[in-house]
């Protein structure tokens, strides 16, 4: 077993983990916050994406014991945080999600799109997506969503 | 859990890293960023017994210029490499291959220097690097080594580096600013790994790399030659024709790839 000292979503945790427990499982199976999705757990898909030290990380392919010492915030921990309110607005307005099993990570690689990248345009926010998987909606609502907070972020 | 049980040991220093690789008993693999390692212990390509985790460990993320050569740490992350930290037209060569590693998730953990010590023959830094020359360093039982680039990649997940040895970073040379460059990756979606890379440099020398074959990438000289002579486009007929001498073990459809990736890579540096 590593010790492991973690912030996740603001709260202080400490616990005792076996080194080969992925982030995403002890997010998931240990804090109860099945918020964060797991679709194919070798980094392909991103709908594990979770903030990692205030950037997006595959929370898959990061074992809980590297991320010793880290902030982590997942979607349940986004409530006070300005962009992603504009993010949640945006995607219900624009029908972004349909199943949903995606959503999680999508919305955490979207505030990074909305905030990293001010200026993209619409074949920049396709290509950045490209690292997210959403099988349901051609990503046409997606993009159109990410889009207009882009939008609404200029003015 | 995916991963077959393994130890994992905190290094808080290179010393301590190179000590617990030296004495490490059963199969011990290094971890910087783990965005290839982490994905190939969830399929169980890899179960290595112990796992020395380098990420506490400090000065090995620096980027600087030192006259006529640039360092760059072996944990230097791809996204910051893609955020332009690498200064001149070196940086600008780097920044472009950065961009179209992976996604912006898997950039912003994995490191430059793991993916070459881990030489997946698909991904972009073997073969980038090697178009733009320089060295590695590595520091184990025996002190401090630079390892040439040239011929660093030796196969498939096999290195130039000694079995108790750890990849600490690169000496790049510096690209003058009028210095051409062209990289061309074929695949068939955004941020996967490579069918085939090309890779082009016009530095010191000029530098054609063959890239994402079945073992390592290599240059290829004739093409080398003709760029060093001023030469500034070559049909893909042409290297197609240059690569099917070289003893590469490509199928027709892999031979027509690496010949498009590499002439779109001429022809990149000289757009």
């Amino acid at each position: 077993m590593t010790e492991l000292s973690i912030n996740i979503n603001g709260e202080h945790i400490k616990a005792d983990v076996e080194p080969r427990l992925s982030l995403a499982d002890f997010i998931r199976d240990r804090q109860r916050l099945t918020g964060t999705h797991l679709g194919c757990e070798h980094g392909v898909c991103g709908a594990c994406t979770v903030l990692m030290n205030g950037e997006p990380v595959r929370s898959c392919i990061t074992f809980a014991a590297v991320a010793d010492g880290s902030e982590i915030t997942t979607i349940e921990g986004f409530d006070q945080d300005e962009p992603m309110a504009q993010l949640r607005q945006a995607f219900h307005e624009n029908h972004a999600l349909q199943c949903g099993y995606c959503t999680p990570g999508m919305l955490v690689a979207a505030r990074d799109i909305v905030t990293r990248l001010p200026d993209a345009d619409e074949d920049r926010v396709r290509l950045e997506l490209a690292g997210n998987l959403c099988r349901c909606t051609g990503y046409v609502g997606i993009v159109k969503a990410i889009l207009s907070v882009l939008e609404q972020r200029r003015i | 859990m995916k991963p077959a049980k393994f130890e994992h040991q905190r290094m808080a220093s290179l010393d301590e890293a190179v000590k617990a690789l030296g004495n490490a008993e059963g199969e011990t693999r290094v971890l910087g960023g783990g965005q290839s390692l982490g994905p190939m212990m969830n399929l169980r390509l890899a179960q290595p017994d112990v796992v020395l985790d380098l990420s506490k460990v400090e000065g090995l993320d620096g980027i600087e210029e030192t006259g006529n050569a640039i360092r760059v740490g072996a944990r230097v992350s791809h996204a910051r490499i893609e955020d332009g930290e690498v200064p001149g037209k070196t940086g600008d060569y780097m920044q472009f291959v950065a961009t179209g590693i992976s996604y912006r998730s898997v950039r912003n953990r994995g490191t430059i220097g793991g993916s070459v010590a881990h030489a997946d023959p698909s991904a972009d830094w073997p073969s980038a690097l090697l178009a733009l020359g320089g060295s590695v360093t590595a520091a184990g039982g025996n002190g401090i080594r630079t390892i040439s680039l040239d011929g660093f990649t030796v196969g498939p997940f096999s290195t130039g580096l000694g079995w108790d040895e750890i990849l600490t970073g690169f000496e790049l040379p510096v690209l003058g600013t009028d210095a051409n460059w062209g990289y061309y990756k074929v695949n068939r979606k955004p941020g996967e790994f490579a069918d085939a890379i090309g890779a082009v440099t016009l530095g010191v020398e000029a530098r054609a790399v063959c890239g994402a074959t079945e073992s390592a990438p290599f240059r290829v000289t004739e093409i080398e030659e003709r760029l060093a002579s001023g030469v500034q486009e070559v049909s893909i007929a042409e290297v197609r024709d240059i690569l099917d001498r070289y003893d590469a073990g490509f199928d027709d459809y892999e031979l027509q790839i690496h010949a498009v990736a590499l002439s779109r890579a001429v022809q990149g540096a000289f757009a």
